[in-house]
């Protein structure tokens, strides 16, 4: 992350706001003005604001919707959005809406982003997720992604996992799905992402390893132990 | 063993309904189902299948009482607010004999109500929506791969019963994602659909489909058949759960989302040494009403777990036939009872208190 701002996009469900969360917790360890921006027009709920505490301690600033995480399911962008191009001294990680869609809301900061040029465009992949199940459907996503944004991706993070039941071996077997990836979009594999407690198993497996710990979500309300 | 995918519950939702042979979707956006909206907007011109988003909740659901007069497998989603809006259309299908899916992911209410997880459309779901003398199957998945697996039985249940299937799900199942084995899923071949309005082909007499009776005589006729049909399959297809419910002294009862949180709860009762069991209907029309008889023979009490007021809990007083107190333990408008809430409540039962 040697650019002053990431930018997190990809299908529908893929991870990236988990990713956004613990990019901008180590890109903290080396950075004293680091803010999370929070784009998603999508999905009312798992938002970066259900991390909101961890980014205070941290001292991490959250650039978000005042109606993020309430009843109020209103596809707003934050009041502090244009702190992302205006304020060049901020690093930033920007979590983007899933899909098209999503990425249609990236395409007001597009102008200055492409200007300034001092950005990074990850394109967050998951084999297991249905619609993006080989590498021509997830190059399709990254093409109407990249038309709905006009902004070009730049590098690939691998976040194939099948959630609670993924294992050290779930990771490995979506390594060629990655290469594949890359072939097909010309895009090199930045990160391949784990759950930390899988990475002592993947440690030297797995190039550019990236662990991750898992944000606090609704789940963490009813889940025992032996699930 | 087939490899699994990470879906959420709507997407799931969506795929087991194309699976099942469903190819016409309609409906409208509303949170926490429009996911199910947008995966068959995505998938369904890809198959030939039919995707409209029609210009209200009633609209959809009176092209879903088209393609079903058709004999086409066909479903529509909503979420509370939009459910209610779909009534008219529920009991005119209640009233025509015709099969369909309807899905409601429930969101806190009354009115617009908010968008977090609910289940205060119980009633509404169990007692028929609309008006006149009717009822739905009711189905109340506990995870993601249920919520496929339902989604499957739904769509045969109402083609056997020619009458319409309700998913029951609340926000939580509809959002959480799981790994789900799809290729598991078994399709048995639709019925013949002898009454569907296909073409005579100048073969038969045309048929009809309709909910209109000029004669009283006529209608009524028309209430008993269907009300014996339902005793067929109040006595067959009674679905429910049960955990550690052998030696149980208390029952908990619960479905969808109370059923997880209250399965943590039992676990941790249970290190205390406090015998509490799971009951979990899975249907809730019709209500598994014989494994609540049952239980009522041994244990001392029931607690009902729900998201709402209380409303499953007048269905399990009535199957447990007022032999043992039922208690209730909710939250509502959107919130989630905790494993801490729900373990409180058998603790206090345990001790005798209600």
């Amino acid at each position: 992350m040697t650019r002053r701002v990431t930018l997190l996009s990809g299908h529908y469900g893929s991870g990236k706001t988990n990713i956004a969360v613990n990019l901008a917790l180590r890109l903290r360890e080396t950075c004293d003005r680091v803010a999370v921006a929070d784009l998603d027009i999508v999905n009312p709920y798992f938002r970066t604001k259900d991390s909101d505490a961890d980014f205070a301690h941290a001292g991490i600033r959250l650039i978000s919707s005042a109606f993020a995480n309430s009843n109020l399911d209103l596809p707003a962008m934050p009041q502090d959005l244009y702190a992302v191009t205006d304020d060049r001294s901020l690093h930033v990680i920007v979590d983007v809406g899933g899909d098209d869609r999503g990425a249609l809301a990236l395409g007001r900061l597009a102008p200055a982003l492409l200007a300034e040029n001092d950005y990074e465009m990850l394109f967050v992949i998951n084999r297991f997720r249905p619609l993006t199940r080989d590498a021509v459907s997830t190059a399709e996503v990254k093409n109407e992604i990249e038309a709905a944004c006009g902004i070009p991706f730049t590098g690939i993070v691998n976040n194939s996992n099948l959630g609670a039941e993924t294992t050290a071996e779930t990771v490995l077997s979506s390594l060629s799905y990655g290469e594949e990836v890359a072939a097909l979009t010309g895009l090199p594999v930045v990160f391949t992402s784990a759950e930390t407690s899988l990475c002592e198993a993947l440690w030297g497996k797995v190039p550019n390893l990236l662990p991750l710990h898992l944000q606090k979500k609704i789940t963490d309300r009813f889940r025992r132990d032996s699930e | 063993m087939s490899e699994k995918v990470l879906m959420k519950g709507n997407e799931a939702i969506a795929e087991a309904a194309i699976i099942a042979g469903c190819r016409h979707y309609f409906g409208y956006p509303i949170t926490p189902q429009t996911e199910i909206a947008a995966y068959m907007a995505k998938k369904m011109p890809k198959i030939g299948g039919t995707f409209l988003q029609a210009e209200s909740e009633i609209a959809a659901i009176n092209m879903v009482y088209g393609v079903s007069s058709a004999g086409l497998r066909v479903m529509t989603s909503s979420s509370s607010p939009g459910v209610s809006l779909k009534g008219e259309g529920l009991s005119y299908l209640a009233g025509a004999d015709l099969p369909a899916l309807i899905v409601n992911v429930q969101r806190g209410g009354p009115g617009l109500g908010g968008i977090q997880p609910s289940q205060s459309d119980y009633f509404q779901a169990t007692r028929g929506g609309g008006h006149g003398d009717y009822h739905m199957i009711v189905l109340a998945p506990a995870s993601v791969q249920e919520m496929a697996e339902l989604t499957v039985k739904g769509f045969e249940l109402a083609d056997t019963y020619r009458m319409t299937s309700m998913i029951l799900a609340d926000g939580t199942m509809g959002q959480m994602m799981e790994p789900v084995a799809l290729d598991d899923l078994r399709v048995n071949p639709m019925p013949a659909k002898p009454w569907a309005t296909t073409g005579t082909g100048m073969k038969r007499p045309h048929n009809i489909v309709n909910s209109l009776f000029l004669q009283p005589e006529e209608l009524e006729k028309f209430n008993f058949e269907r009300y014996e049909r339902y005793a067929r399959i109040e006595e067959t297809e009674a679905l429910a759960e049960e955990y550690l419910m052998d030696d149980a002294e208390i029952a908990v009862a619960a479905f969808g989302i109370a059923a997880r949180v209250s399965k943590n709860a039992i676990d941790e009762a249970r290190k205390m040494g406090i015998k509490v069991g799971l009951i979990r209907p899975i249907t809730l029309w019709p209500f598994p009403k014989a494994v609540f008889r049952k239980a009522a023979d041994h244990v001392k009490s029931m607690i009902s777990v729900e998201l709402s007021m209380g409303q499953m809990i007048e269905d399990v007083r009535l199957a447990a036939e007022c032999r043992v107190p039922v208690s209730l333990c909710n939250r509502a408008g959107g919130m989630i009872p905790s494993p801490d809430q729900v373990l409180a409540a058998i603790v206090s039962a345990a001790k005798g208190g209600h």
